[in-house]
């Protein structure tokens, strides 16, 4: 196994490039150092990047922040400004793992592993996040809703590498929230989960809204049923009703050892419903 | 908190006495050592030239091994041994082969993980690669883990052809053993009741869960003698079985226990320590074994699951009139015999007219079950706590004046056949109702939960050693590793015995050929039995230093009396001495007679039981079916608390433990047999965010068989929760909880139910 830890992008995409057997890229390495010591995977090369410009970075960008690929849970969680912006974002960021995992973990690792039950995906959906992906064919933007294509796979091709993620600007009167349920209440993986983003006039009406649901489907799913149930609303008790509805009517989960198919499919709808409740509050609005 | 308790009781043993060191609070003497990191653990030890060894398991859950295949693994470079069941000695005691045959498959594996095949090399890498050369031929069959289904007759049979000792008619081949308890006449005692519960219940498989896997590292000479260093709770035990495993005599090998981080019954048994020895013998060089987590999951003992029926009759005044529980079983491939402690552990919180309990143990295809604190009780006491549960508020009684009512006390026929001395539970029960815990308000989807519980412990053999050194410091040898603060305890023991401030003692756990032979660290023993052959071998070094203080003074050994740390005349008549003090004596040793120790050896009884009673408020949150626990209170009998903090830890530990396997630890089996969670992950031990303070409040009702009133406490902790937490959550959700883990689909689906 070769390791190699390059100053630059171009480095970095050349050698992954190159690389004819499996590789990984290495930020927080809180999955692929997992993935290591199960002897899931048994790479020929890691390119850590976290020694790349930028790559540790969070910069403020046209009223929204762009987050470098290296940069932990733990900074998130100390930027003022990024968790006023993106409270629930910065939120499903800090569920994941331990204290110790939080110094280490990224938002694109998080996205990269693919995994349907990612803490942090729904709320990045939710939230209309961007990657910025770098490859031999040059760089280009995705929405990350379109980065997983099924568990542990994503849309990225050969050679390439996500440097960052940007969260943008969002009107006034705006708040988000994401949700998890698990049987205890840290160090575990969502049984299910939802992130909700959205914003209310004046009157407290929601004028926009996105619902995401996750560990409920191969992929996150955006449910436009529950965003459109909101929208028009002050978030009544009928209108919360229709989202969760609408929420647990868009589940197609599996049955395992974490959670049976009926109760993801119940307890998503609660997720939804709650984070909703609980975005509305951070927008200003008042129930 | 400690409550005094008012009426000591004068048994054989126990004198009621003021105590200086006994009672205190001071720094737990392997503090330093553990928070620094130079404390020793298992996979701590090395050797020059040692060797790695890992291990080939099974991935099915029930197959012949038809043959095995391991030339690739041994020509590969680096691989030194390779063993196999075939190098292994056969033994004559069916427990032993048992043990073995679980240590090393013989034959047929019986459950996924089971042990195959063991390899040493020059590194961990090394020996893995090799595992992947070895070629099993399996010839697969069916396969059971549930407890119920492998009774019935058309389950696989695993033990073909071997048969088990008193077991009536009409059970099949996969029931290893049956017991029955009980006294009175149960058709009328039912018939006195104006209300009778009948509830079926299921508990599934836990795991003990303690951080520090199995690990050992075994040497061995071309002499024949061998050493090995383990994490354990029990060298003696190591040393018997492994020694008479690869067929050496037990003085040919020492074992020296390491640091032990968690054992909870699980290591009172071998896995890793025969193979690593026999791959020592083979190879000539020192081998080390570590076990993964998943190892330790799929391999090392977890605890039995049970189904059981229990029938309680009550009247409307709430006097239990009968109690009935049918328990079956089943702790793996082998048999046991913690159904037969479930079954006399069931309704030992009771004084009853008719009573009778009947456990059968059933063979399936899971590992070996170890024992896990108080083995058989936790889901015994959860089924007949959750019944008298359900009639108290069928009744509209107190859950607590009910079981004042009916609680066991001196001179009650237990349930089990003794009859009970001087025990705690009426105490406990008054501590409980008298505490603010019970009287606090509850909110909204919040419930109360109480549940009592009981176990034996145990005494056995025991062997102390203490050395009266020149500078007038005190070395105790015990051989008990320190499972749960024994060294200090056993320290704190000695120095209120002699006299002498307690950092002139200092206890250490020896090897076996340093110390007589000690039963395993189990039935909460040690604090008792290991405190008491303390207190003896005291004692006799106190005889010693008062016969050399005669000898200075001229006067009879019988003249001189010890006193807070000194020799004294007893009275004028004797002479007109001043104080000898220890430090006095010892230095003056050689001048007298030479070296001045005590010892103390005895297979110890009088353990005396221990009970409890746990109050927990729990909140479920009725759209995910989530349990938080609110508040959760513990009063435990303790005799006497020797180190009240250690105390109090075992307390909290056994009602943290049990809270997980009340609300979401279990083996998951999938159809294939095998198990899903083999981690931490999906094995839900309980996180500290998950718990509240678990408040402890301790009770001293001398127990009669010990100088100082000591019960052990190790164990009745984890006895209450289970069925405190499912009575809690029962009255939280509104729907009676009838099977652990009360995980949370489990809860909702039960809510939902009953919409």
């Amino acid at each position: 196994m070769r390791f190699e830890s390059p100053d630059t992008i171009e480095q970095a995409i050349g050698l992954l490039n190159t690389c004819e057997g499996t590789s990984r890229v290495l930020a927080g390495g809180t999955d692929v150092l997992v993935q290591l010591r199960l002897a899931l995977v048994e790479p020929e090369l890691i390119v850590d990047i976290k020694h790349i410009a930028g790559m540790r970075d969070i910069t403020a960008e046209d009223g929204g922040f762009r987050i470098g690929a290296a940069v932990s849970g733990a900074e998130m969680g100390e930027h003022a400004d990024l968790v006023a912006l993106w409270p629930g974002v910065v939120e499903a960021m800090e569920l994941i793992g331990s204290t110790q995992v939080q110094g280490r973990a990224t938002l694109a690792g998080n996205l990269c592993n693919a995994s349907p039950a990612a803490d942090s995906v729904p709320a990045m959906v939710a939230a209309n996040a961007v990657a910025t992906i770098v490859g031999p064919n040059g760089t280009r933007e995705c929405p990350v809703a379109d980065i997983p294509v099924s568990p542990s796979k994503t849309s990225l091709t050969k050679g390439e590498v996500i440097t960052s993620i940007y969260l943008p600007a969002r009107p006034d009167n705006s708040g988000d929230a994401y949700l998890r349920f698990i049987p205890r209440t840290e160090m575990d993986i969502a049984v299910s989960s939802a992130g909700v983003s959205l914003t209310i006039n004046c009157d407290g009406v929601v004028t926009q809204a996105r619902v995401s649901l996750g560990a409920v489907a191969p992929t996150v799913l955006v449910v436009e049923d529950a965003s459109s149930a909101i929208i028009g609303t002050k978030l009544e008790d009928a209108a919360i009703a229709t989202l969760q509805a609408a929420c647990s009517a868009a589940c197609n989960p599996i049955d395992d050892k974490r959670g049976t198919v009926e109760f993801r499919t119940k307890t998503a709808g609660v997720m939804a419903k709650r984070a909703a409740l609980i975005a509305y509050s951070r927008a200003g609005g008042s129930k | 908190m400690v409550t005094e308790y008012k009426e000591g009781s004068v048994g054989a043993e126990f004198n009621k006495r003021e105590f200086k060191v006994v009672g205190t609070r001071p720094p737990r003497p392997d503090g330093v050592d553990k928070v620094t990191g130079r404390a020793l653990f298992g996979a701590d030890f090395t050797a020059p030239g040692m060797l790695h060894a890992t291990v080939l398991r099974s991935p099915h859950a029930h197959a012949r091994i038809v043959s095995i295949d391991t030339s690739g693994a041994l020509a590969m470079d680096g691989v030194k041994a390779v063993v196999t069941s075939e190098d292994f000695v056969k033994q004559t005691s069916s427990g032993n082969q048992d043990t073995l045959d679980n240590c090393m498959a013989r034959g047929k594996v019986f459950y996924d993980g089971h042990a195959i095949v063991a390899v040493a090399a020059t590194s961990v890498k090394i020996a893995n690669a090799a595992l992947k050369l070895i070629k099993v031929e399996y010839e697969i069959l069916p396969h059971e883990t549930d407890v119920d289904a492998a009774m019935l007759d058309s389950a696989p049979v695993l033990h073909e052809g071997r048969k088990f000792r008193n077991i009536p008619e009409g059970n099949n081949a996969n029931v290893s053993g049956y017991w029955e308890f009980g006294h009175g006449d149960m058709d009328e005692g039912f018939a006195k009741a104006d209300i009778v519960i009948e509830r079926s219940f299921k508990t599934a498989a836990t795991h003990q869960g303690y951080i520090e896997p199995h690990a050992t590292l075994a040497t061995m000479g071309p002499d024949g003698r061998g050493e090995i260093w383990v994490c354990t709770q029990g060298q003696f035990m190591v040393r018997d079985l492994a020694a008479a495993f690869v067929g050496i005599e037990a003085s040919q090998l020492r074992v020296t226990a390491s640091e032990i981080g968690g054992g909870f019954g699980g290591k009172t048994t071998v896995y890793l320590e025969p193979v690593a020895l026999a791959l020592a013998k083979k190879s000539g060089r020192p081998v080390k074994m570590v076990m993964t987590r998943e190892e330790v999951f799929r391999a090392s003992g977890p605890t039995t699951s049970s189904s059981t029926d229990v029938k309680i009759g009550m009247t409307k005044d709430g006097r239990i009139t009968a109690g009935q529980a049918k328990l079956r079983y089943q702790g793996g491939a082998f048999p046991n015999i913690t159904a037969m402690l479930g079954a006399m552990t069931a309704f030992a919180s009771y004084d009853l007219e008719a009573v009778q309990t009947q456990a059968w143990n059933v063979l399936t295809n899971r590992p070996k079950q170890a024992a896990y604190r108080a083995p058989g009780a936790p889901m015994a006491i959860y089924t007949v706590e959750s019944v008298v549960d359900e009639l108290c508020q069928k009744l509209g009684l107190d859950p607590l004046e009910v079981r004042l009512l009916n609680a066991a006390k001196k001179g009650t026929l237990s349930s089990y056949g003794p009859t009970f001395d001087e025990i705690g539970l009426v105490a406990t029960l008054e501590a409980a109702k008298a505490h603010p815990h019970y009287a606090a308000p509850l909110g909204p989807n919040q419930g109360r939960g109480v549940s009592c519980g009981f176990w034996f412990n145990f005494a056995g053999n025991t062997s102390v050693s203490m050395n009266i050194n020149e500078d007038g410091t005190v070395a105790v040898i015990e051989g008990n590793p320190d499972i749960g603060g024994s060294r200090a305890s056993i320290s704190m023991m000695a120095a209120e015995e002699l006299g002498i401030p307690l950092e002139k003692v200092r206890t250490i756990v020896a090897d076996t050929n340093a110390i007589g032979f000690n039963d395993v660290t189990d039935g909460s023993r040690v604090t008792f039995a290991v405190g008491l052959a303390t207190i003896k071998a005291a004692r006799a070094a106190i005889q010693n230093m008062c016969g050399r203080a005669a000898q200075i003074w001229g006067i009879d050994a019988d003249a001189v009396d010890w006193v807070d740390g000194a020799a004294v005349p007893t009275g004028h008549n004797a002479g007109d001495f001043p104080p000898m003090s220890l430090a006095k004596i010892a230095a003056d040793s050689a001048k007298t007679g030479g070296p001045i120790a005590g010892h103390f050896e005895v297979n110890a009884d009088g353990a005396g039981v221990s009970f409890g009673v746990h109050l927990v408020d729990v909140e479920v949150d009725p759209e995910t079916g989530f349990t938080e626990i609110k508040r959760y209170t513990v009063f435990q009998d303790a005799g006497k608390a020797i180190h009240p903090d250690y105390v109090e830890g075992q307390m909290q530990g056994g009602a943290v433990q049990g809270i997980g396997w009340a609300l979401n630890e279990e083996y998951i089996y999938g159809e294939d047999g095998k198990l899903q969670n083999a981690g931490f992950l999906d094995y839900r031990i309980p996180v500290a965010s998950d718990l509240p303070m678990i408040d402890a409040v301790i009770l001293e009702i001398p127990n009669p068989g010990h100088p100082y009133g000591v019960r052990g406490v190790g164990e009745t902790g984890i006895v209450p929760p289970l069925a405190a937490v499912a009575n809690g959550v029962s009255h939280a959700a509104g729907v009676r909880m009838t099977e652990l883990p009360m995980s949370p689909p489990r809860i909702l689906a039960a809510i939902d139910g009953a919409k």
